[in-house]
């Protein structure tokens, strides 16, 4: 999750004092992990700093929430950018299971009872993440999807790697 | 909780073709059991054992202490009727009646009068969001209302155990989310036990615990703490 894209994606809605922006980012994203204020105001400093935000006004009062954060067009153009620009496909997610398996059937392991451990595990959180999305909001629910067709899809290499076993092992210890 | 139902050591051939080889599992009462495992691993045959469809050619089926395999054909077709609930990947509707009636016959084929019957299943519409669907016919049901009927004629006559075979195998991924969604929701409401095949990791998460068949064997993975 970017921060400062982020937090100017939520200015590009409306110009926000710096507890507003803490406030709707961790409803929307921090999902149980909130952003500290320190951070907020660290990261609005350098999108001013680097032209992405400008102070709009500065309301008498005490405290440090007094200033209101505008999004300037360079900051609104990143946001754009951002946004339309695809996250890179991770080509790595297997790496551990993957070292394992293959390190499992050099040492003559039990390759298959790692796959079924695994896959125990990742039906576990399955679960955890099956009973988010039905006792929470849609939002909720959207995230708890991304997460379960990830895990969906390591499953199936799960199930594709644990019936190529024999096989794989002929070829890992000729 | 105590085990409601139980296969022991069950094996079943179809002809000279071993589907189950000593497969064992218990379920217990109010449990939701996922049984995943390949195709042909040998997941619904057991399902077909467990309800009394097939029996085994050795092992045992034990329903609340009974033994389900020793059972006569007429007992185990009392059984199946009076204490468990189908709901298959096509929802089997029977084209000739109304949704209503569908969802009646159960209680109809219990003996159950016509009066008492059809109220009784008009109430799970409003339930399962089929509002408006009573008088419609299997044709005129979209594949998601259709398998919705199917699961309330699996719920209506209140089973002990509800068996569903790939229930949501005909669906996308959206309405067989919300088929499982109620199936669960429906379910836990009525304290229904619930033996649910389905080859899909996102539809057996639903679930309490999961079992893999795997070459007509059962291997149950270690409960994780949660």
């Amino acid at each position: 999750m970017s921060v400062p894209l982020t937090l100017l994606g939520l200015l590009e809605r409306e110009p926000s004092h710096g507890y507003d922006l803490k406030r709707d980012y961790d409803a929307f994203f921090g999902r149980g992990k909130p952003l500290p204020f320190g951070q907020v105001y660290s990261t609005l400093s350098r999108l001013a700093r680097d032209g992405k935000v400008v102070i709009s006004d500065v309301a008498p009062g005490s405290g440090p929430d007094r200033k209101r954060y505008i999004i300037t067009d360079v900051g609104a153009t990143e946001v754009e950018q951002w946004l339309t620009q695809p996250v890179d496909p991770e080509p790595h997610l297997q790496t551990v299971l993957f070292a394992k398996v293959v390190l499992a059937l050099m040492l003559d392991r039990p390759a298959a009872d790692y796959l079924d451990t695994q896959r125990s595990a990742h039906l576990h959180r399955m679960r955890e993440l099956t009973e988010i999305k039905r006792a929470g909001s849609l939002v909720d629910a959207l995230l708890a999807d991304h997460g379960l067709y990830h895990l969906e899809a390591d499953l199936r290499w799960i199930e594709m790697t644990g019936a190529r076993l024999d096989a794989l092992r002929k070829e890992v210890r000729p | 909780m105590s085990v409601v139902l139980e296969a022991r050591d069950v094996e079943f051939s179809f002809g000279q073709t071993p589907a189950l080889r000593g497969a064992s599992v218990a379920v217990e009462a109010g449990e939701i059991l996922a049984v995943m495992g390949p195709s042909g691993s040998g997941k619904s045959t057991l399902l077909h054992c467990l309800a009394g469809i097939l029996v085994p050619d050795s092992g045992e089926i034990l329903f609340d202490g009974s033994r389900v395999n020793a059972m006569s054909e007429t007992q185990r077709s009392s059984l199946r009727r009076d204490r468990f609930g189908f709901v298959f990947q096509f929802g089997q509707l029977v084209p000739e009646l109304t949704a209503v009636e569908n969802v009646a016959l159960p209680l109809l084929l219990s003996g159950v009068h016509r009066k008492q019957a059809l109220p009784k299943a008009r109430a799970w519409f409003a339930r399962l969001g089929l509002d408006g669907l009573e008088e419609r016919r299997s044709g005129e049901l979209s594949g998601g209302q259709a398998q919705r009927v199917a699961l309330a004629r699996g719920l209506v006559a209140e089973p002990q155990v509800l068996f569903a075979d790939e229930p949501t195998g005909a669906l996308d991924s959206l309405t067989g989310e919300q088929v499982m969604d109620l199936l669960v929701g429906a379910a836990r409401e009525q304290g229904t036990t619930v033996i649910l095949v389905t080859h899909e990791p996102r539809i057996a998460a639903y679930a309490d615990r999961e079992v893999m068949v795997r070459d007509g064997r059962v291997n149950a993975p270690d409960r994780i703490a949660s």
